[in-house]
């Protein structure tokens, strides 16, 4: 069962990408892999204002992931509370996981050679914090949402 | 080992407080000050890691060898290169007088340090970048309140309508200030957003004014003329603190609100709407006066009536209105000792005429562009030599080649920074200085609703051969014989030499990367505000003695800005979120984000051009020209095309910026002379260009 799921408030993002950039800082990321980004639709005229909605995008954390059964050792793992992740000492940097994720979710990370994915930054949720983007976003647009069970 | 130190981030000039994670002498993470920001931060702020990890940044002291810009330096210790510099300093005292250096810097919270060190050397020539930005709002602000335009501060948050005339809010992007603007939209505020152009900031106005570049003084006046109409102002308020009112009346009276719909076509039942709207929320309005105003030929005069409409709402110090900046003594708190108080202020005239000549502008930091004359005529004296402390005047003033011309009269520039500056590869002599992560810096005041002293401390130690400016304009001053202006040793004495009259200790500032000086906002009792005004008359003036007695109009007739002939459009530039001007082009992440500009062209316009979304064009001035890949969309006027500023940039060592995109200022010849005569600012957008379908775009592919 999902746990988690991040939340964002279209309303109140302005588009800056600061989440994008949380996010590689906190992972050590080169130039090359985004684990999340930030989209719009093209500007249309509501009531006078051209206006866009935006949209923030990681990884799904599937139910049933493509990436994980594919995973030839066993690397891509998914944990009791939902979240799919990257484990690195196992990950040979094949890539099947980013072929078989509909979205190629899975980035392939130059400095490591292995594939790197959003892990809903589950070393700090572990310790009880917010994930990177989340915490840093810069008008406390996104929120990390915990699922509660019925 | 981790360690938690606080800081002020330096990725821009709005400084936000941050909180840096240090692990092993390594940066780990930095988060928005929890105490001030909740954690946030832009893209900017978290690129600060890629910033220290970056080599392509000068790793010690150069001095140049080969011609100017011709890139040949010569790697010398930190005593070889300051040495130099205070050698050339003082064989230009010598020879010219210590009045023929100057220094200028970006502004801000610490220019007392360098103010110190130029005037200590005995020249009066402290300068800044601000007259190609925000001189007119400040200059504007001084005629309507005698105060200058740090003069208020706006409550934002509980603002019921907020008006930003072009002031891109969100890509301009001060964390706290935005979080505000979005605070004040989730109670159910209005905005209405002004511009010739969409941004990231219209998108998330309440209304949208899509004007015809140059007409912002047309529609400020119309609205004026409509809120007297409508009787729309808080009459109690102007019968108390203002003078002038019945001349401002009558002159705005031919500049109606149907007058003005016509001349930035526009809806006039758009302004009469908007008019009654505010009428009934005020005074919780703010006009946002602008800030990188340096724009139009009437740009100051236009900021004028946005400050004269803030009166008209009486938005002063209100909630949802401006609001005075407290400061310590507010607080009952002595105030920072400042270095420039143990300097004696020097005597002579500052050579770009400001205090003497222009008796209506501020003395602080002058006007920038006005040194030029000085060095290329040498009147009223000659200016020979220029330190820019982390100013690239190549950068922020228009027509690069036509400055170059004039430093090229100057027998020494230097330049201090902590990248290499479009200025500094120019240069002479490289100071370099420690990124924000590897320096500390003076205290500084915070004034606003609640004061307080901030600073920055070191997070991690430089991973070159550099130093703190602290440390550079000390040893500096040594060698100059001016030790008795920098009187510490170590940033520990520094610091205390600041504080020693506040009570408080750098140990106090260490616990949360400030103090607080209030724990509960302060405002004045607005019926009492005797005095807070600075104009000569004591009240707000609606008519200004102090541009009457200059030989300027308080009120300048309306002119009609020209049209740009067929194939010819009005440049226009503005920022990103994601990137601070030059500044931050070959930052690896922001560099990922954005490597490089477009240039916004009117869709219907380009049509008819066979310019297509992503096409290579030709943007050509008089003898410059730049090439750039065009973005095609409705949201600008078809008399303007449009690129983010910074880009272009031309020094090899940045090689992920070099030559990415277009630079603006290159092509804006000739704008180096056109000054705002009332306000100061330079009008970087009274350049036409002509754009074309580049030959560049292939016309066939020829590869397999
Ligand atoms: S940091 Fe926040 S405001 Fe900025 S783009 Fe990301 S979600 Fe939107
Ligand atoms: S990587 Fe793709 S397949 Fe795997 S969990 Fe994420 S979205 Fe699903
Ligand atoms: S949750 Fe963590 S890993 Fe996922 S996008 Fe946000 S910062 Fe990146
Ligand atoms: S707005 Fe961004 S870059 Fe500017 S000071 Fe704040 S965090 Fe730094």
């Amino acid at each position: 069962m999902n746990k988690y799921m991040i939340y964002l408030n279209s309303k109140r993002c302005i588009g800056c990408h600061g989440c994008e950039v949380h996010c590689k800082t906190n992972k050590d990321l080169p130039v090359g892999p985004f684990l999340c980004e930030i989209s719009h639709e093209p500007l249309k005229a509501v009531k006078g204002v051209p206006k866009t909605e935006y949209h923030f995008r990681s990884c799904y954390h599937c139910e049933d992931p493509y990436c994980v059964p594919i995973c030839p050792t066993g690397a891509m793992k998914k944990r009791e509370d939902g979240i799919v992740y990257v484990d690195t000492e196992a990950c040979i940097g094949c890539m099947a996981c980013a072929g078989a994720c509909p979205w190629h979710i899975p980035q392939y990370n130059p400095n490591t050679g292995k594939a790197v994915k959003c892990d809903y930054c589950m070393d700090r949720v572990d310790a009880g914090l917010k994930p990177a983007c989340v915490t840093k976003c810069t008008t406390r647009a996104l929120k990390f949402v915990t699922i509660q069970e019925l | 080992m981790r360690k938690t130190v606080w800081s002020m981030c330096s990725m821009c000039s709005v400084r936000c407080p941050i909180k840096v994670e240090v692990e092993d002498g390594k940066v780990k993470w930095i988060e928005g000050n929890p105490h001030l920001l909740k954690g946030a931060l832009c893209a900017k702020g978290s690129a600060g890691i890629a910033l220290q990890r970056d080599s392509e940044r000068p790793q010690q002291p150069l001095i140049r060898r080969g011609g100017r810009g011709a890139g040949k330096w010569e790697p010398v210790s930190w005593y070889t290169a300051l040495d130099y510099v205070a050698d050339k300093m003082n064989k230009i005292k010598e020879k010219y007088g210590a009045k023929a250096m100057m220094l200028s810097c970006r502004g801000g919270p610490w220019q007392d340090m360098w103010k110190t060190f130029i005037h200590g050397f005995g020249s009066p020539n402290f300068t800044n970048h601000d007259s190609g930005c925000g001189r007119n709002v400040h200059h504007a602000s001084k005629s309507v309140y005698g105060l200058g335009r740090k003069g208020f501060i706006y409550d934002l948050k509980n603002a019921k309508h907020l008006i930003s005339f072009g002031r891109n809010l969100m890509a301009s992007l001060r964390v706290a200030e935005v979080n505000q603007i979005m605070d004040m939209l989730d109670n159910g505020g209005s905005f209405t957003y002004v511009d010739v152009r969409q941004t990231l900031t219209g998108i998330k106005a309440t209304r949208f004014f899509q004007v015809r570049p140059g007409t912002d003084y047309a529609l400020a006046l119309g609205m004026i003329n409509e809120v007297i109409k409508q009787e729309a102002y808080d009459k109690e308020f102007i019968e108390k603190y203002t003078t002038g009112f019945d001349k401002m009346a009558e002159f705005v009276e031919q500049y109606t609100a149907e007058w003005a719909a016509k001349e930035c076509g526009i809806k006039v039942k758009k302004i009469k709407d908007f008019v009654s709207e505010i009428g009934q929320q005020r005074p919780s309005v703010v006009f946002h006066p602008g800030w990188m105003l340096s724009r139009y030929k009437d740009s100051f005069y236009a900021s004028r009536m946005l400050h004269i409409l803030n009166v008209l709402m009486g938005s002063v110090e209100v909630k949802g209105g401006q609001q005075f900046p407290k400061t310590p003594a507010d607080c009952g708190v002595k105030g920072l000792r400042t270095f420039s108080s143990l300097v004696p202020k020097p005597e002579d005239k500052r050579a770009d005429g400001v205090g003497w000549k222009y008796k209506h502008f501020d003395k602080g930091p002058g006007l920038f562009h006005l040194f030029y004359d000085a060095m290329l005529t040498g009147e009223p004296y000659p200016i020979k030599g220029v330190i820019c402390y982390r100013h690239d005047p190549f950068n922020c003033f228009p027509d690069v080649a036509a400055q170059k011309e004039a430093f090229d009269n100057c027998e020494l520039l230097v330049s201090i920074d902590t990248h290499y500056s479009e200025f500094g590869w120019y240069s002479d002599v490289i100071l370099p200085e420690s990124m924000y992560l590897e320096r500390e810096t003076p205290v500084v005041t915070q004034k606003g609703p609640k004061p307080r002293f901030a600073f920055r401390d070191r997070a991690v130690e430089p991973r070159f051969d550099t130093k703190p400016s602290w440390e550079i304009f000390k040893m500096l001053a040594d060698r100059l014989g001016m030790s008795e202006y920098f009187p510490y040793n170590n940033a520990e004495e520094m610091w205390q030499f600041q504080l020693e009259p506040t009570g408080f200790t750098i140990d106090d500032l260490r616990e949360k990367g400030f103090v607080a000086l209030t724990d509960e906002p302060i405002m004045y009792d607005r019926d009492n505000l005797e005095g807070k005004f600075k104009t000569p008359s004591g009240k707000i003036e609606f008519v200004s003695q102090m541009l009457e007695e200059n030989g300027l109009p308080s009120f300048k007739p309306y002119e009609s800005p020209h049209k740009p002939p067929k194939g010819r459009f009005r440049l226009i530039f503005g920022r990103s979120p994601v990137h601070a001007h030059g500044h931050t082009i070959n930052n690896p992440l922001l560099n990922e984000l954005m490597p490089e500009n477009t240039l916004w062209i009117n869709s219907r316009v380009a049509n008819r051009m066979g310019i297509s979304e992503g096409d290579w064009v030709d943007v050509i001035a008089d003898s410059q020209k730049g090439t750039i890949r065009a973005h095609v969309t409705d949201f600008i006027h078809p008399e303007a095309v449009y690129t983010v500023h910074g880009f272009g940039r031309q020094v090899p060592l940045q090689s992920r910026a070099y030559h990415a995109g277009m630079s603006d200022q290159k092509l804006q010849e000739g704008l180096l002379e056109m000054m705002d005569p009332a306000g100061g600012g330079l009008c970087l957008c009274e350049k036409f260009v002509t754009v074309r379908r580049s030959p560049r775009n292939p016309r066939r592919r020829v590869e397999l």
